[in-house]
């Protein structure tokens, strides 16, 4: 043992000793849930948490990954960025010696905030269905993974959904679609590309955006009445949902000529606009139901045995619940794609984002998982952290969502440039050199 | 009580009389504090400790003392605190964007001096409305700024999520992007705009600050010139908020987005100069670590007591209503706030063990 290597060990059992915890290193991997149960978008938060702990729990129940146990903590951040942040440095070092895997924040603002912080820190940030576009260039982004769908391919695949309800791409042309957005950083991230998309295409981009909370949008719709788009995209939150549809049957818009983008499609969104909803479409990643294996699994060894996270068990199989499983999903398989390079045991948040990176979720293992069909093929590398790119449609019947398509694609060939600019941008202003992805193993 | 013994302490001339801390041994605790934080705390702290709680805790202390300057001591009231914090980030952030070399104090003063400028303009109506109207105004300033940095894509670069990054934290080649560093960096700004306060708190425009506070009718009798003492207190205190918001998106954040500085972080700074201490530097800072340090130690102390077995939402509820009733308490047992409990608290010491 050399000097140096004493000295570390001295002061670890220092530390340790300080903390009044033992650094024994269990055989346990550790994800820190900056989770928000309480505040205005508390349905959501204690809907993507509970799914996210049960999934977790499930996996305990199978005796763990490859015989790791999955251990977890909370930190209430209530969606507010400061606190976020709290949470973030309270839980990055681990518990009880088992080291932090990835942070799940599922905020646009406490990512944005530790960002730059997690990959110093190196641990890998997971904006699943949300965040930074460019942060797709795993290049200039190495820790951050907006997994699935960013949300650029949001609107793109949309679009594409558009084309193919009026028969073809080359159809678009001339025809009229209005964009209602919530005046956030979220609702306005998507300006830029339906205006390339427009252009390419030849329809009629109209965006109209609603300040939040979104509570009041009569005159919005008058001027949608005006308009008479072909197609209304509706890039809501919270409240806004509701209360775009309610007004929408007020001045006669059709429901089912509203699409609603991935944060205004759950129960929550459309259930209380009451008859208003029906028909109403939205994109989904992860289909509400319980028929799926992993579901049933899950009520089997976690809700059943009475350890379910959901305080109303009603909620079990909602979007936002399906949500947190999916992402307990690919958390869990990263860590286990991880564990086959690095080793059966806890691992440091730099290799799980190496397991991240090299996801490559077919068909095959989704069965495996119990899971086809709720979560989408997913390929990532080092220049793609997003993966996906695929969304499937589901109709709002007036009590519960119904799958109305297939899995269908984004155009990411033609973001993917918008989306290298961006990055590049950043990268020049922080002064950061993109990794060499071609050497990249 | 000997800590406070004011024994052969007396003072002989107007300058040792009006020194900040009049008592040896105030002195000595107050170089004690200074020293501490300075040297020691960055060879001790940790991460979390310095990220976590102390550069918000000091951002949210200057920005209390900003609001102070503006409330407590010139009397005029204001819901735009958070506005003027916007501003300050931005225009340090703008700067620092669009001319290239410039250094970062220097592109923080002039984010201060631009928020300034915009304070006095918001202040223009104060000559003419007061008290709850006067809120009204500032409210417009709360509700114009945030929408104006979202509608114009010049303020944030056109970014498309339209939030910022902070650029590098770089002070004469020194470069400050630690978790130290960040705090250092902050204390020391924190150190000398609390220093300017408090000489300025003194001098005759502090003194006239006071008189408009309270009786603006007699304070013009006597000769105060209303508008200049008026508008000077809005710009410094605008000055002050300007410096807290680039503080706080560089300094804290790293990043920022226009909804950060929403109407609640205005109601948060006015709470901490309510608990803190109207008209009282210390007061700022005392109402600070309240609002910033007493919801985290609840927390800490729910998932030390409970771990993660109890219902989460309803600790985070329990916790929301023990931090309310500390409020009430508080406010109950001292209306004036906590600077002023500890003096009492110390007028009482000086006498103990007597009774009176």
């Amino acid at each position: 043992m050399s000097s140096s290597r004493l000295q570390l060990a001295a002061l670890t059992l220092a530390v340790g000793l300080f903390t009044g915890q033992a650094a024994h290193a269990a055989n346990e991997q550790y994800f820190p849930l900056q989770s928000y149960r309480v505040g205005p978008y508390a349905a959501g938060g204690s809907g993507f948490f509970g799914g996210f702990i049960d999934y977790l729990q499930d996996v305990n129940a199978h005796g763990g990954v490859n015989g790791v146990k999955l251990t977890w903590s909370e930190c209430e951040t209530e969606y507010v960025v400061e606190k976020g942040v709290e949470c973030y440095e309270r839980l990055k070092k681990g518990l009880n010696g088992a080291p932090a895997a990835a942070t799940n924040p599922l905020s646009v603002g406490i990512a944005y905030a530790t960002l730059e912080r997690s990959t110093a820190d190196k641990i890998p940030l997971i904006t699943i269905n949300h965040g930074r576009t460019d942060s797709t260039d795993g290049s200039v982004f190495p820790y951050v993974f907006p997994l699935q769908l960013n949300p650029y391919s949001e609107v793109s695949a949309i679009v594409n959904y558009i084309g193919q309800q009026s028969g073809g791409l080359s159809k678009l042309k001339g025809k009229k679609i209005v964009v209602l957005y919530h005046g956030s950083p979220y609702g306005k991230e998507t300006i830029p590309v339906i205006d390339i998309l427009a252009k390419k295409y030849g329809f009629e981009a109209t965006q109209i955006e609603v300040p939040h909370p979104g509570n009041e949008q009569q005159s919005q719709w008058l001027n949608i009445r005006r308009i008479q788009p072909d197609w209304v995209i509706l890039r809501g939150w919270g409240v806004m949902n509701p209360v775009a549809l309610k007004t929408a049957k007020k001045v006669g818009f059709p429901a089912n000529h509203i699409i609603g983008n991935i944060w205004s499609n759950s129960e929550e969104d459309a259930a209380p606009a009451g008859d208003a909803a029906k028909g109403f479409i939205s994109i989904t990643t992860h289909p509400s139901g319980t028929n799926f294996p992993v579901l049933q699994d899950i009520k089997k060894n976690v809700v059943d045995a009475g350890k379910g996270n959901l305080s109303d068990p009603k909620r079990f199989g909602t979007v936002y619940y399906n949500l947190g499983v999916v992402n307990g999903i690919l958390n869990v398989e990263a860590v286990r794609v991880a564990q086959a390079k690095y080793g059966k045991r806890p691992l440091t948040g730099e290799e799980v984002r190496w397991g991240f990176e090299h996801l490559n979720i077919d068909n095959k293992r989704l069965t495996e998982l119990g899971a086809l069909g709720l979560v989408q093929p997913l390929k990532l590398s080092c220049s793609d952290h997003e993966g996906g790119g695929a969304v499937r449609f589901q109709q709002w019947d007036g009590s519960k969502w119904n799958v109305i398509s297939n899995w269908i694609q984004a155009d990411r060939a033609l973001l993917r440039p918008i989306i290298e600019t961006s990055a590049q941008q950043y990268a020049k202003e922080k002064g950061i050199t993109p990794r060499n992805c071609k050497i990249e193993k | 009580m000997i800590f406070f013994s004011q024994a052969r302490q007396i003072t002989t001339d107007y300058r040792s009389e009006r020194r900040l801390f009049r008592l040896k041994q105030d002195r000595w605790v107050f170089w004690a504090v200074l020293a501490f934080a300075l040297i020691v705390i960055p060879r001790i702290g940790t991460d979390y400790w310095f990220s976590a709680i102390l550069v918000p805790f000091l951002v949210l202390g200057l920005a209390g003392l900003g609001l102070n300057i503006l409330t407590g001591y010139a009397g005029q009231l204001s819901l735009g605190s958070a506005a003027f914090m916007a501003v300050g980030a931005f225009a340090a952030y703008n700067f620092q964007l669009r001319i290239p070399g410039i250094s970062l104090l220097l592109s923080f003063f002039l984010g201060g001096i631009v928020t300034a400028l915009f304070g006095v303009l918001i202040g223009l109506p104060s000559l003419r409305i007061k008290g709850f109207y006067l809120i009204v105004s500032t409210l417009a300033a709360q509700f114009f700024v945030p929408w104006m940095l979202t509608q114009y894509g010049w303020f944030s670069n056109y970014s498309a999520s339209g939030v910022i990054s902070a650029p590098k934290l770089e002070v004469f080649g020194q470069d400050f992007n630690t978790p130290s560093g960040r705090y250092l960096l902050t204390l020391s700004i924190v150190i000398l705009l609390g220093f300017t306060a408090h000489r300025l708190i003194h001098s005759p425009l502090g003194r006239n600050w006071m008189a408009v506070r309270d009786m603006d009718t007699a304070a013009a009798s006597i000769g105060i010139p209303i508008l200049r003492t008026k508008l000077l207190a809005f710009a410094i205190s605008s000055f002050y908020l300007g410096i807290a918001g680039a503080l706080w998106a560089f300094a804290y954040l790293g990043t920022v987005e226009p909804d950060g500085f929403d109407l609640s972080r205005s109601f948060q700074i006015l709470f901490i100069i309510i608990i803190g201490g109207l008209g009282s530097i210390s007061g700022s800072f005392l109402g600070a670590a309240f609002i910033v340090l007493l919801p985290i130690t609840l927390s800490l102390g729910s998932t030390a007591l409970f771990g993660q077995g109890a219902d989460q939402a309803l600790l985070q509820n329990l916790q929301k209503i023990i931090f309310g009733s500390l409020i009430i308490f508080f406010l109950i047992k001292e209306p004036d706030g906590l600077a002023r409990l500890w003096r009492h608290l110390r007028e009482r010491l000086k006498l103990w063990p007597l009774r009176y």
